[in-house]
């Protein structure tokens, strides 16, 4: 039986399974960064990682070479997969409004591996996106997180369950005549929501109730609220909701983020910072280029997001987020840890992710130059010890 | 004239920046470059040894980069408008009469480094009127901000598309070929109201009635006024050169997403292309092919490319990125650095005046403080016609540059996105 089981592992097992990557400049994540390093993969993991003059590369490793080597980026909130490309409504499974509150809605009942945003990012070096419903309605459903590559769900999941995607302020507004129609309204409401909750969870014989269930396991700290507010007051008022229920927060979006950075610093909670190529119009209209550098520098958790875009274009590249931030405040490093370190840290997936350490997923992007230059191309894409990409983007 | 009276020139101080390296587009880079300006205008472009004026301010630029401004050639600031739902074309409605000039996405395309902006109403319109050129000069009046054209009315062009945006219910067209059909049927009447004009020699008595709409479609048939023909899909590309050629008017295309699929019947047309970069593909349906390799593949058909911004599509700050990436996907350097700013010169018919550093040409023209491709520099001041409109190292114009609260101050309620006609 035993053998049976390791013949199972063995077929599971992609093809290439040990690569060898050599970069001029590795950067890790662990530790500056290294010149001409090797990373050495193995049956999907991180074998070794060092200086090549320390690190022989062993027969039969595939080896490849680049300018630049980092971690797999990670997208710390996107709806790839669930807003589909076309922007039809038939691909567009990131916001059902018939009620403001579905926090029963699965991401990995909706998300489509194959659509052409999914290899799109990819392509970029993106190896892994936290996805799910949009902002949009008040509590919109479930987020997950899975890795650009598989055909079915699956097979790219990293974490079925990752957040409640909630939104106060214009995102929170159901349509005309229905409630939630103003802020105070869907404070109350939420907070109706999170009382009722908290006595489902408190009952020891109970009917089942999906929305109670997942609202209980926010309450329990086990499933944070990803609460979207970009204006200061609804940012502070977010923070209030997580003080008096005790649950914790990932504060998402956050234009004005940079006005309330003490009582951000003081709640302990990390944000998922807006996209800056996003339209600075409504309640985005005060975002700064330089938010990520004053957040981090005030020593609140930051990672960058390609966020929900209602139209053209469908969707925003971390890789392009990261280099706006190091233009504009940050160091190369910094801005890089942003969309790898950082964000699984804030995802909670840094023992797997998020930097090139023995053991961990063998998730690695490859460029030709300077990745944060646009001008560079992303010229092989790592996914679990299997080459994805590697063709020119 | 009046327009002319109201135009804020340079100062007669000749000012010579030194030691700058110099993009002039006109011809090869210069590493240790000196520009003087005058009275607006650009005095002389080269090395070490060009004269500098006695009692000229000297700049020392070292370390930084100097190239002509950058040329939009489509744009949305300043809350723009123009036709209304009554009707489909609206060849009479001007978008300069609807410009707010103290909208904030001025100061901002300022602080992205674009000197010139072709602004647009939106293409939820077979044609929603006459566009206008506009220097983003530091003005309190629409007055202060126009070109004159060569008879002395503001310099413009038209705004057409087609394509799913213009679709709607009636006056709108339900199909693209009936889209077509109604901007042909407007050409013929202009034909003819354009002969009776001819015919009657003069002579008040034969000439017909004044009528606007009549009148803006005569121009475009004059060459007067270029169309700026909004248009993704390869077909609908198509169709736009078929009507340019039926009725002999200039077109420049704008977005072109699908140009890759036929840049050989472009470069055969000699049409320019005005295209958008964007991050990603899709959003609607038409878009779904845009990529950044478009430019590459145009001006390897021999087609003249430029770029734009569709702002707020795209924001003006980040302009410099639309070159970037084209050259990430194969277009070469310098033909990018030209579709910023010549090849938006000639597509505004602007190129005599503006678009690199000449003598003799206006001194718009901005400082940077790394190269125009890097992502790591900024745009650290913007000049237009020998005036500094954005300063960097101002907190009040640092703040459009980087965003931050009160960065949107004085903006309208322009809903580019989701108006009905407003839609890019």
């Amino acid at each position: 039986m035993r053998i049976l089981v390791a013949l199972w592992a063995l077929s599971m097992v992609p093809l290439a399974a040990q690569i060898a990557v050599r970069g001029d400049i590795v950067y890790t994540m662990a530790g500056a960064p290294l010149n001409d390093g090797v990373v050495l993969v193995r049956d999907g993991k991180i074998e070794r990682v060092g200086p090549a003059s320390q690190i022989p590369i062993p027969n039969g490793y595939r080896t490849l070479r680049a300018k630049v080597v980092t971690p797999g980026l990670i997208d710390a909130h996107s709806v790839v997969g669930l807003s589909g490309w076309l922007n039809q409504p038939h691909d567009q499974e990131q916001l059902e409004r018939s009620a403001a509150i579905q926090p029963e809605l699965r991401a990995i009942d909706a998300y489509n591996p194959r659509d052409e945003l999914v290899s799109f990012l990819r392509k970029f070096g993106v190896t892994t996106i936290h996805t799910g419903h949009a902002p949009g309605s008040l509590i919109s459903g479930q987020t997950m997180i899975v890795k650009t590559r598989g055909t079915s769900v699956e097979k790219a999941v990293v974490r079925a369950e990752a957040m409640v995607a909630a939104a106060l302020g214009a995102g929170a507004r159901a349509e005309q005549g229905r409630s939630p129609g103003s802020n105070p309204k869907a404070v109350a409401m939420l907070r109706s929501e999170l009382i009722r909750a908290r006595e489902y969870a408190a009952k020891k014989e109970k009917p089942r109730d999906l929305k109670l269930e997942v609202l209980a396991r926010v309450l329990s700290g086990e499933l944070p609220l990803l609460l979207h507010a970009n204006r200061a007051h609804d940012i502070l008022t977010a923070l209030r909701i997580a003080s008096e229920f005790q649950i914790k927060l990932v504060l998402d979006g956050a234009a004005e983020s940079y006005e309330v950075v003490d009582a951000i610093k003081a709640s302990g909670f990390p944000v998922v910072l807006h996209p800056t190529m996003a339209r600075a119009s409504g309640e985005t209209e005060n975002l700064s280029l330089e938010t990520a550098a004053t957040l981090r520098k005030a020593g609140i958790r930051v990672a960058l997001q390609s966020g929900y875009e209602s139209y053209v274009p469908k969707t925003r590249v971390v890789l392009f987020e990261a280099a706006v931030a190091a233009a504009n405040g940050l160091t190369r490093e910094q801005a890089l840890s942003l969309i790898t370190l950082e964000a699984a840290r804030l995802l909670g997936v840094d023992s797997r992710l998020g930097s090139l350490e023995p053991q961990k997923d063998a998730d690695l992007a490859l460029y030709d130059g300077d990745p944060f230059e646009h001008t560079s191309h992303c010229t092989g894409v790592i996914i679990d010890g299997e080459l994805v990409s590697d063709s020119v983007q | 004239l009046f327009w002319f009276s109201a135009l804020l020139m340079g100062q007669p101080t000749p000012i010579a920046f030194t030691g700058a390296r110099i993009i002039p587009i006109a011809g090869p880079e210069i590493a240790n470059g000196t520009l003087v300006v005058q009275n607006g205008k650009i005095l002389a472009v080269g090395g070490p040894g060009v004269a500098i004026p006695g009692g000229a301010r000297r700049v020392d630029a070292r370390g930084k980069v100097i190239m002509p401004g950058l040329i939009d050639t489509h744009s949305h600031i300043g809350s723009v408008e123009g036709g209304d739902s009554s009707a489909s074309m609206h060849p009479d409605v001007r978008a300069l009469d609807s410009i707010n000039v103290r909208d904030a996405r001025i100061q901002k395309a300022q602080a992205g480094g674009i000197t010139v902006a072709n602004i647009m109403p939106g293409s939820g319109l077979l044609m929603s009127g006459q566009t206008v050129y506009l220097k983003l000069r530091d003005g309190k009046t629409i007055d202060q901000l126009i070109i004159p054209g060569p008879d002395g009315t503001p310099a413009g062009g038209m705004k057409m598309a087609n394509g799913t945006n213009p679709r709607g219910a009636a006056p709108r067209p339900g199909t693209r070929a009936k889209a077509a059909a109604m901007v042909r049927e407007q050409f013929i009447k202009a034909q003819e109201y354009r002969d009776k004009v001819r015919a009657a020699a003069g002579d008040a008595s034969k000439l017909p009635p004044r009528d606007l709409k009549m009148e803006g479609l005569v121009e475009i048939l004059d060459g007067k006024r270029v169309v700026h023909f909004h248009t993704h899909r390869h077909d609908d590309i198509l169709t736009a050169l078929r009507l340019a050629k039926e009725f002999q008017f200039k077109i420049v295309l704008q977005h072109v997403s699908d140009g890759w699929a036929v840049a050989e019947e472009i470069a055969a047309a000699k049409a320019p292309c005005s295209l958008i970069v964007i991050d990603s593909p899709g959003g609607k349906i038409e878009a779904k092919d845009n990529n950044y390799g478009t430019a590459a593949v145009l001006d390897r058909a021999g087609a003249l490319v430029g770029f734009h911004t569709d702002d707020g599509v795209t924001d003006s700050r980040f302009f410099l990125r639309s070159a970037a990436l084209a050259v990430r996907a194969g277009l070469p350097r310098d033909k990018a650095l030209y579709a910023m700013t010549m090849a938006g010169a000639i597509m505004l018919d602007l190129d005599k005046r503006i678009g690199s550093l000449e003598a003799g040409k206006d001194a718009d023209f901005l400082l940077l403080d790394g190269d125009p491709l890097s992502i790591y520099p900024h745009v650290l001041e913007t000049w237009v016609d020998g005036v500094r409109v954005f300063d960097r190292s101002d907190p009040k114009d640092r703040l459009y540059a980087t965003g931050g609260y009160g960065a949107s101050h004085g903006q309208g309620n322009h809903v580019h996105l989701c108006g009905d006609e407003e839609v890019e």
